[in-house]
């Protein structure tokens, strides 16, 4: 580097550095205003909880919600340490017995401690998905059916409208009772309550993909069909190369949306069925009736927001890898 | 020469809740092999329908199409289409666009290294091999229906059918696509029927210019051979006084003797009147 800059060289690197100051403010602010929107949100919540008396206590403030996460977690790496304790128990009888007796074959037993709140997330999470895969590998298929034929859209219209609307509530108590007759099996693969859980968040959010792939089908560009109609693409061709790239925009769109409705309806449907998971959680806590429940149920609410948040991001950017249309997936 | 296109006294009627709208009656025309006809009248007369009825999309109520001695009843590669707003599908680049009608019409007849030699010699007679891996929205409008220009003639088809082809640019972009379209037609020879608007266009570009009276029931009015010298140079015939007097039938038969008559409704005629002015005006640009 020679001693004597001129004014030629420093220019540009003032210019740098401006640039990097303005990215760094407009990234300060992206930071700065949604920062201060959740610290204004913190403050009124704690001011609020502390004015509300409930026969369990005040209302849980931030405080003591976030005291109630770390609570939660303990217990659940504690039941883990309880669990493995169990097996190696297990292990070592099993071993003796063998020892005594080459003859005896070992039993080996499940562990059957509570389920924590780490567990319940992760079969909610597990319920969610496969209630909305079974949705979305029949609406799909039928929505790009009912897209292309207006036969079918006239016959199937009609049902569609009228279930749509139907609340998981009502759904439940009928799944639950077709579910324990038909499903006889000495050795089930999954739980009853499983399969109630996911039949029920199927039948809700089975609906918005239907109607959005339909509509996405049957609103494609006609010169686009017409340019099929040119090639001669046989049937099959002519959906796979033509209207479901057309329609993926829409069927996403419907995606998103019945990923939102399956979750809000799994929380529910856990909750009065007493399944496995998020709800339950929920439910046995205001069972409980501890000074603690609120806030953990508190905890509960949060984290089904943050996963309902996710799992909408989770979508958006599967939609961002799969559609041709980015613009449609901006938001 | 031997006639490969004959459209045998076609009649088009459309049901409306007002009762049967004869759009086309009796449209007869017979169409040479090698030769490029354009369909030119006002709005509203019926030229895409004769289109759209030759390309087998739809079905002409009396009368018939003939192409090679067989009648025309579904649509197909034989008769390629070149739409006005391109229809490039927007999820595939021009590469693919092109494969996916090469892939449909050829199948198994070319091999792999056939396929691809083929689908980049097109996108090269169009001049788009440059951009070949773009997507439509990354090209612009000009470019957008050169690839359409090419998927069209990737299918070899018996004849092409450009429905207002450059209707949607500019005109600057227009004349690069005319000047486009003489040098491919130059190298291939291949029979075409456009529709246009554009008086300039159909006296530039045809062998023969088919003028269509005004709907309801349209039909041929005159048909007006163009024997200009090929290779033609815009610029050299602007001043040529044969292409002027052809130029002025043409503007003539639109605007003398198929003025269009405010016949429909107030509302409709007003509006049919403010495009005729607007005809008006850019033919007299």
């Amino acid at each position: 580097m020679s001693t004597t800059t001129s004014i030629n060289e420093t220019e540009p690197k003032i210019e740098w550095l401006e640039k990097a100051i303005q990215q760094g403010l407009s990234l300060s602010k992206m930071i700065a205003i949604p920062a201060v929107g959740i610290a204004v949100f913190l403050l009124l919540w704690s001011i609020a909880a502390q004015n509300i008396d409930t026969s369990l206590g005040k209302f849980p403030g931030p405080s003591a919600v976030l005291e109630q996460f770390g609570a939660l977690y303990d217990e659940h790496q504690a039941e883990r340490i309880k669990e493995t304790a169990f097996y190696e128990r297990q292990e070592i009888r099993n071993e003796k017995r063998m020892a005594e007796d080459p003859g005896y074959s070992p039993k080996v037993r499940a562990y059957t401690g509570k389920e924590t709140f780490l567990d319940q997330i992760i079969t909610s999470l597990i319920t969610v998905m496969s209630g909305f895969a079974l949705a979305a590998l029949l609406a799909i298929p039928l929505g790009i059916a009912v897209g292309l034929s207006k036969t079918l859209n006239e016959a199937i219209n009609p049902i569609i409208q009228i279930f749509k609307p139907v609340s998981p509530l009502a759904w439940l108590p009928l799944v639950t009772m077709v579910v324990s007759a038909l499903y006889v099996s000495p050795d089930p693969i999954v739980p009853k309550s499983f399969l109630n859980s996911m039949i029920t968040v199927t039948l809700c959010c089975i609906w918005p993909m239907v109607i959005n792939t339909a509509v996405g089908v049957a609103s494609i560009d006609s010169d686009l069909v017409n340019v099929s109609r040119v090639l001669r693409l046989p049937a099959l061709k002519h959906v796979q190369k033509i209207v479901l790239p057309a329609s993926v925009p829409m069927i996403f769109t419907g995606m998103r949306l019945s990923l939102g409705v399956a979750w809000m309806v799994l929380i529910a449907a856990e909750m009065l069925a007493q399944n496995p998971g998020l709800g339950k959680f929920v439910w046995d806590e205001f069972q409980n009736g501890s000074s603690d429940s609120l806030s953990r149920i508190m905890a509960a609410v949060v984290v089904i927001g943050f996963i309902g948040f996710l799992l909408d991001r989770c979508m958006l950017q599967v939609q961002r890898w799969v559609s041709w249309d980015k613009a449609s997936a901006a938001r | 020469m031997s006639i490969i296109l004959d459209i045998s006294q076609i009649g088009m009627v459309f049901p409306t809740p007002k009762g049967p709208f004869t759009a086309l009656d009796d449209v007869d025309l017979k169409i040479e092999k090698g030769e490029f006809v354009s369909l030119i009248g006002h709005s509203g007369c019926g030229k895409s329908t004769v289109l759209n009825v030759v390309a087998g999309l739809h079905q002409a109520t009396s009368g018939g199409v003939i192409l090679n001695g067989k009648e025309v009843t579904e649509p197909g590669p034989d008769r390629a289409v070149v739409f006005q707003n391109h229809s490039l599908l927007p999820w595939l680049t021009a590469y693919q666009n092109v494969e996916l009608a090469v892939k449909q019409v050829f199948g198994k007849r070319k091999t792999k290294a056939e396929t691809k030699d083929w689908i980049e010699h097109n996108l090269k007679l169009v001049h788009m091999d440059h951009a070949m891996h773009k997507r439509p929205d990354e090209i612009s409008g000009g470019m957008k229906q050169r690839v359409g220009i090419a998927r069209a003639l990737a299918m070899q088809p018996e004849i092409l059918l450009m429905d207002e082809p450059f209707g949607a640019l500019d005109a600057l972009t227009r004349s690069h696509m005319q000047d486009s379209l003489m040098e491919i037609q130059n190298e291939l020879n291949n029979t075409v029927i456009m529709i246009t608007h554009d008086v300039d266009e159909a006296v530039l570009l045809s062998d023969r210019i088919v003028m269509m009276t005004n709907g309801p029931a349209a039909t041929v009015g005159e048909i007006l051979a163009v024997d200009l010298e090929r290779p033609r140079d815009r610029l050299a015939l602007a001043e040529d006084p044969k292409y002027i007097h052809l130029r002025s039938e043409v503007l003539r038969f639109l605007y003398e003797k198929q003025r269009k008559v405010e016949t429909i409704s107030a509302t409709k005629a007003k509006e049919l009147k403010e495009k005729s002015k607007e005809n008006s005006d850019i033919a007299a640009a």
